[in-house]
């Protein structure tokens, strides 16, 4: 059985500086980097700094052996949410934007009730088929969705003064100074979770279902948790989104977006937390800089295609697998004993 | 008020019949390999476009043109065994997620090929047949040939099963594949048949269907979700459960498509499957097995 906790955290002080030392870093290059990139490159970051988000959710799902098919739809309930509050009723956005992903959530909790009657492929299907039914909801009904095209003219985020200074958010540098400081505490609440008793619970409930069962663990109610937390932050991704493009269509979170973050996740490896980053990431990256440069853009979903089946393939532990070894190449130590989980393996 | 109904009728037999042919070769499929193929529908849009290239750009007869997207629908599906389900065998999400990494390839490369232009094609017969001696009541010769091609080969499906050996080798592999294998059963042939078979008839109802709808690149994703529906309500795994849910499905989305819109259609379907999951999630006619 392997074991799916990962060994980062614990260890030593010395462990603990040096992790310091690399986030400190790393938010310095963060802050540096909008800077050194062109215009649309910076409106890319922004979407890639919300699709953080979105993946490290999912990922909190798939911790206690679930894929839903639905997670972007549940992203879209929180983009919907936030930008009726906002548009018809009035909320002040940043409001908004915590109603809209409380919204998700609820949406999520009634979902829990039939979904968590099923299991593995039926749990998939039925997940895609309630994020269908409530995508061809917002397509039907003109009022209050909008219908086929969307809400549009959402107010967007609301500069702020202080003292002389105003910062606008309509500047996509600044919104993504915004975005980075939310998706970050969301990454901290998340990761603070996955550590604690509860997160914990989480990989027993997926590797040993029944066996945590014996021992007294309500494994319906954890699966409800894990679902109804991961939809919260997506529906705060799905918020972020909404208010920046100021519009929202259902064709924005159709099967195909699922299965773009299906791709992110999968390709980056589910069993550490860093593995769904370091898979939106790279692809991101890949896709701005190599597709785009060699302009084959109708492509791109055929790479994407074959990224995937290759990684099933050849590297079904993902991209987080060679972390170690690249680590143990670096280090000059043999690389410790393979860990994680294979995508889609219950 | 009554040629509508009747009409109603013999448009939702057309639906249930090229829709039974996708959604058997799925359950066909699932049944022998436990594997859900997320690439169906675009099987079906390649059975399309096989008409598309060799009826509308070659000029070929179109019945060859139907036969020839036939084999290469069925190789391809072997190919897709050989290649992709088999490496996943053990892993039971492995095969979907594969499939739906080659859905996106199959897409792109047809759109890249062909262009995401929607086309129309006209059909090679253009006759009208009354049915019910009513006025109103008419059936274009192009839709009959989906219903006859739907009962013949799934017909020639269940007497192939019920009646050959290697019919039952599948059966076999269906109810337990290690037991098979200790009989003797190649459980790698019997999966290769599967796919190929279940590619096939994917094929057939996209090329004969092809004159009758628009085909585009996307074309496959409103076919397999109400495959999946008809999957799913029939008993997955269960091909008579398969052919029954498509009459049901598509008796049902074409009444409540003529009697509201669509999308009310779609959302009604959708929530079929979730009672289906809900109550009985083995289907109406599916067994414990593989469940």
């Amino acid at each position: 059985m392997p074991d799916a906790v990962g060994s980062r955290g614990g260890g030593g002080g010395g462990k603990l500086a040096y992790t310091l030392i690399g986030l400190v870093l790393l938010y310095a290059l963060l802050i540096v980097l909008p800077h050194l990139v062109s215009f649309s490159q910076k409106e890319i970051l922004v979407f890639l700094t919300i699709n953080v988000l979105v993946v490290v959710s999912y990922r909190l799902l798939t911790l206690t052996g679930e894929w839903s098919l639905g997670h972007v739809v549940i992203m879209g309930v929180g983009a919907y949410g936030s930008g009726l509050y906002a548009k018809a009723l009035g909320v002040p956005v940043p409001l908004a934007m915590l109603l809209g992903a409380c919204t998700a959530a609820a949406v999520a909790f009634v979902l829990s009730f039939p979904l968590f009657r099923m299991k593995g492929f039926y749990f998939l299907i039925g997940s895609f088929a309630a994020g269908e039914i409530i995508r061809l909801l917002w397509k039907r009904f003109r009022e209050p969705f909008g219908g086929p095209k969307g809400l549009k003219l959402l107010p967007s985020f609301p500069d702020i003064e202080i003292g002389v200074v105003t910062i606008s958010f309509f500047d996509p540098v600044n919104y993504y100074y915004f975005c980075l400081i939310v998706v970050s505490v969301s990454l901290f609440i998340l990761y603070r979770l996955e550590r604690s008793r509860i997160g914990l619970t989480f990989h027993a409930v997926h590797w040993e279902d029944r066996l945590a069962e014996a021992v007294g663990v309500n494994t319906w109610r954890l699966r409800t948790l894990a679902f109804v937390t991961a939809s919260f932050f997506a529906g705060l991704a799905g918020a972020l989104l909404g208010h920046y493009l100021t519009t929202v269509n259902p064709n924005q979170f159709d099967v195909e977006q699922m299965v773009f973050v299906l791709i992110w996740v999968i390709v980056g490896g589910t069993a550490t937390f860093y593995g769904p980053i370091l898979g939106v990431v790279v692809l991101t990256v890949i896709n701005e800089i190599v597709l785009r440069g060699l302009g084959v853009d109708q492509a791109r979903p055929l790479i994407y295609g074959a990224i995937l089946v290759a990684t099933m393939l050849f590297l079904p532990q993902g991209l987080e697998s060679l972390v170690p070894k690249a680590k143990a190449l670096f280090t000059g130590r043999r690389p410790a004993a393979p860990q994680g989980q294979r995508a889609g393996a219950e | 008020m009554l040629d509508l109904f009747l009409q109603t009728v013999v448009n939702a037999t057309y639906a249930a019949s090229y829709l039974a042919l996708v959604a058997v070769g799925l359950a066909l499929i699932f049944g022998v390999m436990g594997v859900i193929n997320f690439a169906h529908g675009e099987l079906y849009m390649l059975g399309a476009y096989a008409v598309v290239y060799l009826y509308v750009e070659q000029e070929m007869n179109y019945f060859a043109a139907v036969a020839i997207g036939l084999i290469f629908l069925g190789v391809l599906g072997a190919a897709m065994e050989r290649g992709l389900f088999r490496p996943m065998r053990d892993n039971p999400l492995g095969g979907l997620i594969v499939s739906i990494g080659l859905l996106l390839m199959l897409q792109a490369a047809v759109a890249m090929g062909f262009g995401v232009r929607m086309e129309h094609i006209t059909a090679p017969y253009q006759t009208v047949i009354q049915v019910f001696g009513m006025e109103g009541v008419v059936i274009p010769l192009q839709r009959l040939f989906v219903i006859l091609a739907a009962i013949i080969l799934l017909g020639g499906l269940w007497v192939f099963l019920r009646r050959t050996r290697l019919g039952w080798a599948m059966r076999a592999c269906a109810q337990d594949n290690e037991a098979a294998a200790l009989q003797g059963i190649s459980i790698n042939q019997t999966a290769r048949l599967a796919m190929c078979i279940g590619a096939a008839l994917a094929g057939v109802a996209g090329a004969l269907t092809a004159p009758l709808v628009r085909t585009y690149p996307y074309m496959g994703h409103s076919v397999i979700v109400a495959a999946f529906i008809v999957i799913i309500v029939g008993g997955i795994g269960s091909l008579e459960g398969a052919v029954i849910a498509a009459v049901l499905y598509a008796f049902v989305h074409t009444f409540v498509t003529t009697q509201f819109d669509g999308v009310i259609a779609d959302i009604v379907g959708l929530v079929m499957m979730m009672l289906v999951l809900i109550v009985r999630p083995t289907g109406l006619f599916g067994t414990k097995d593989r469940a």
